[in-house]
């Protein structure tokens, strides 16, 4: 396997509130070039903070307590994510690593066509673009994602979910990253709409090689689409494999848990709603990797 | 002044619904946390302004005891503060500090009946019309939104005038019916956003009565905002009733802090320098009303947890964090 | 489109209401104002009916069924015939009104774009800059926006009238001058309003000031704000096109009240002043028991507040799209 895009090493998070909560205790995640890494975990378990960690996007009362972000860049060298500041992590988001936020409904600024917020990255982006290549490249990425430009025009309370949700795609697709973070994507969408998204990223993803960081509570989705699969608990990375060797059998509890949370298609398997109690890092798997 | 701004905007056009925080059926369990006070360190806003609103309201039922003969008149006119005189006297030797405390009745009640009266009228027509929906909805916001509009001190004056009685209640009643609007547009807007949430469907579904709903699933939700318009209500009508009063309309007999300041200024008070005169009612308008406004900032807080200032972001001053960016 | 009939009208009716307010309130609550009047000024011996009557023509008192009346008191309306006033007779009512609009509409028309623009400008900033020492201000900022606006005035004239002598206390200009479009009166004009003007900002400042802190912390907190930073887009982007276009939507659509507290302090601040404006022509009326110029008054300050509200409410409608959704 190639070097790792995105390097992550014990990374620790806290809230610093009256009473402090970890919200990410010594994650280690690596990313490769043009992988599908999901990232699954019940609500709670620090799953979105970690994604807005890796570009920075925490505000107080957040903290970074410790761990290290890097990022391999195209010349070959490292960029230390965490180090940076003011215009270099301006410069550096969006155009390295783009999110697709949860729920698209509020993601989009509802004051202003769609057109000018996808161009508004060019604008800070690209400097050298004039007006009407900006409008080009805006009506190319609908096109990629299957919208049409006519809607550029559009405000997005016209647009349906589904719609919605393919203009976030497009627009992290602007300026070609080479990692794209999608925080739930598909959650607020119907199923049908959903597959189609799905389908539409891995389409793009061939088409364009972006490695994707996909989080959901979802698991089941995770084990169809993913290259491998990462499981948090309480702020820690408690499985991580492919899901091939997940579903032949997995090492920890809660990850055996999870799976045989699904109901039975020929309903032989009861659901027993029994509570998952977290004993904390226990299995010599998760002590291997520190 | 207007603290809860998003909950002015028409509820018909903006995105986002006021957060009412999770639901609390249960009307006896909800009126007892209505306030929520759940860190002191962040409710102290809350505390100042209760206190110095019931150091008013003590202050306003002592008030006869403490100074029997206000209006008593002496020889020394248009003294400075002094020890005899804490305030100084009027232009005909009245104590302005008897004065001062004196006129906190008829301005404490004036707040409590009109605050009273405002959140009672507006209930009707704003948690009333938005429940019943339909046209009932549409009459009631009609009627609240053209009050609304209609310029209130001018409106008061007029009335108030027409009225010619000038008792403290009529004076309180007649300026509830003048601010009761914007009151009502804010329940209304509230209630619809309750109303469609799930557990009233729920409710709906196992067929409680109207009647049963309102009570206990609506209401217990509603109690900041209508603790928060009660706390509005009563701070516009002491600001209002001062302002009549001071305009030579509202109560005779100089029982309130706006009529201080009537009675300072037609003594041209001010020419003459005798600023211990004016300056403690004024004061005292000031310092209940932002205990008030304190109250309500408070209530907000609770409601709209994001406007919380971060004192928390302050403790860790000592290790640079690096979580933070622009 | 729906959206701008539905406001034209509201308004329609909301001019209506106050019109057949304006009509009814009188006659409900004090019967025949001629009556008053005489209550009020009688002398020791009764009024012959002759001059009660020539009264009772002078302020169009009628006797005639109601409805009839009501009919009558819309055509005057309409013609712009409020009778004759009684404290500056036998000027008409109307004229005294238009006289004194004006200087209202300048005082309080600047003071409140004055006040709006400070209030909005750096109410945005200090909620761009929550979590910072910034928040200390707000304190300050309740207790200031509850200091209610005659006191103000009063400090003032004592402070930078009575003490400093900076400037004049009373009136509208320098009564020496002659009105004109001359420079000496217009100067003399802006040295009068200076007072007034700065005691209806700093009265109302406060208000918007925390209103749009408000506003601007929790649209902050907006998804659409966060996907705007995490697009690395330059800080003033953010603010600008994404926050505060955003927050500032609910200070538009609250201008209706903004606007009434402002009517209401300017009132009495122009009481305090002696400022000639419609607020302290009012006041004298009420004094002067001129009932054809309080109704005057009352309906063009009514439709003034009611005019600058329905422009208000259009602008809104051109600046949130959501409001042209098809409901």
């Amino acid at each position: 396997m190639s070097e790792p895009l995105l390097r992550i090493r014990d990374l620790t998070v806290d809230y610093a509130t009256d009473r402090p909560v970890r919200a990410v205790d010594g994650v280690s995640l690596d990313i490769h070039p043009g992988e599908i890494v999901g990232l699954a975990g019940e609500s709670g378990c620090g799953k979105s903070t970690l994604a807005y960690t890796i570009t920075r996007l925490l505000q107080a009362p957040a903290e970074i307590s410790g761990g290290s972000i890097e990022w391999r860049r195209e010349d070959g060298g490292t960029t230390d994510i965490l180090g940076l500041g003011g215009r270099e992590l301006r410069a550096f988001r969006w155009q390295e690593i783009s999110m697709v936020f949860q729920g698209a409904m509020n993601a989009l600024n509802p004051v202003h066509r769609i057109g000018p917020q996808i161009e508004d990255v060019f604008l800070d982006h690209r400097a050298g673009l004039n007006k009407a290549e900006r409008r080009e490249r805006a009506a190319e990425l609908l096109r990629t994602v299957g919208i049409p430009v006519d809607r550029l025009r559009s405000y997005p309370h016209e647009l349906s979910g589904g719609m919605r949700q393919r203009v976030m795609i497009a627009m992290a697709l602007a300026l070609r990253p080479r990692l794209i973070i999608m925080d739930e994507p598909t959650t607020a969408l119907d199923v049908v709409v959903q597959r189609n998204i799905l389908e539409e990223i891995d389409r793009l993803r061939s088409e364009f090689g972006f490695a994707v960081l996909f989080i959901t509570h979802d698991l089941g989705l995770l084990l169809e689409i993913s290259d491998r699969v990462g499981v948090m608990l309480s702020g820690r990375l408690v499985e991580e494999n492919t899901p091939h060797a997940l579903l032949d059998g997995a090492g920890h509890d809660y990850t055996r848990h999870l799976l045989s949370s699904f109901p039975s298609l020929r309903g032989d398997t009861p659901i027993t709603g029994t509570r998952y109690v977290d004993r904390g890092p226990a299995t010599p798997r998760e002590e291997a990797r520190a | 002044m207007s603290f809860t701004q998003q909950e002015l905007a028409d509820p018909d056009l903006s995105g986002s619904e006021p957060d009412a925080g999770p639901p609390r059926t249960g009307f006896f369990r909800a009126t007892g946390r209505a306030t929520g006070r759940r860190r002191t360190s962040r409710g102290w806003k809350f505390w100042v302004g209760l206190a110095v609103c019931v150091f008013f309201a003590v202050v306003a039922i002592v008030a006869p005891f403490l100074v029997p003969n206000p209006n008593q008149s002496s020889p020394v006119g248009l003294q400075p503060p002094s020890a005899a005189h804490w305030f100084g006297t009027t232009n005909i030797g009245q104590d302005v500090f008897g004065q001062v405390v004196a006129g906190t009745s008829g301005s404490v009640v004036i707040g409590v009946v009109a605050g009273a009266i405002t959140v009672v009228l507006s209930m009707i027509f704003g948690v009333g019309g938005a429940f019943l929906g339909g046209f009932w909805d549409n009459a009631s916001s009609l009627v609240s939104n053209v009050f609304l509009v209609i310029p209130g001190l001018p409106l008061l004056i007029i009335v108030t005038d027409y009225v010619e009685s000038r008792d403290i209640v009529v004076i309180a009643v007649v300026i509830a019916l003048v601010s009761w609007a914007g009151a009502a547009r804010v329940l209304r807007a509230q209630t619809l956003s309750v109303r469609s949430r799930d557990y009233v469907d729920a409710a709906r579904v196992a067929s409680e009565s109207n009647w049963r709903i309102m009570l206990r699933e609506i209401l217990p939700n509603l109690m900041p905002i209508i603790a928060s318009q009660f706390v509005f209500g009563a701070l516009g009508a002491i600001l209002a009733e001062a302002g009549l009063s001071f305009l030579g309309l509202g109560a005779p007999g100089g029982k309130s802090w706006g009529s201080i300041l009537f009675f300072a200024q037609n003594a041209q008070a001010i020419t003459l320098g005798a600023w211990w005169w004016f300056v403690p009612p004024g004061l005292c308008i000031a310092i209940l009303g932002a205990a008030l406004g304190l109250i309500n900032f408070s209530i907000d807080e609770r409601i709209n947890p994001r406007l919380r200032t971060a004192a928390i972001a302050k403790r860790s001053r000592s290790s640079r964090p690096k979580g933070a960016a622009a | 489109m729906r959206y701008y009939l539905n406001k034209l009208g509201f308004y329609l009716i909301a001019a209506w209401i106050a019109i057949t307010l304006n009509f009814l309130l009188p006659r409900l609550v004090k019967g025949s104002p001629v009556d008053v009047i005489l209550a009020k000024t009688q002398g020791v011996a009764p009024m012959p009916p002759e001059a009660r009557h020539a009264l009772e023509l002078q302020f169009g008192v009628s006797h005639d069924p109601l409805i009839v009346q009501y009919g009558q008191y819309l055509h005057n309306i309409f013609t712009g015939n409020f009778g004759l006033s009684v404290s500056y007779y036998p000027t008409p009512a109307i004229e005294v009104v238009m006289q004194a609009l004006p200087w209202t509409l300048c005082l309080v028309g600047l003071a409140t774009v004055i006040s709006y623009v400070i209030g909005i400008v750096f109410g945005s900033w200090l909620g761009w800059r929550r979590g910072t020492w910034t928040d200390g201000i707000l304190p300050a900022s309740t207790f200031f926006s509850a200091i209610p606006y005659f006191w103000l005035a009063l400090v003032l004239v004592y402070v930078f009238g009575s003490i400093l002598h900076w400037f004049p206390v009373s009136g509208g200009y320098d009564l020496n001058i002659t009105p004109g479009f001359t420079p000496e009166f217009i100067g003399s004009v802006l040295l009068y309003g200076i007072l007034p003007a700065i005691t209806i900002i700093l009265a109302s400042v406060s208000g918007q000031l925390l209103g749009t802190r408000n506003m601007m912390v929790s649209t902050m907190a907006e998804d659409y704000v966060v996907t705007a930073r995490a697009k690395g887009l330059r800080p003033t982007r953010v603010f600008g096109s994404y926050a505060m276009r955003n927050a500032l939507l609910p200070s538009v659509a609250g201008f209706a009240m903004s606007l009434g507290f402002i009517v209401n302090g300017s009132v009495v601040t122009e009481s305090v002043f002696g400022y000639p404006g419609v607020g302290f022509t009012l006041l004298t009326a009420v004094q002067n028991n001129d009932y054809p110029l309080m109704q005057a008054l009352f309906l063009i300050i009514t439709l003034a507040v009611l005019g600058a509200n329905l422009v208000v409410d259009l602008v809104y409608g051109f600046i949130d799209p959501r409001t042209r959704l098809a409901n």
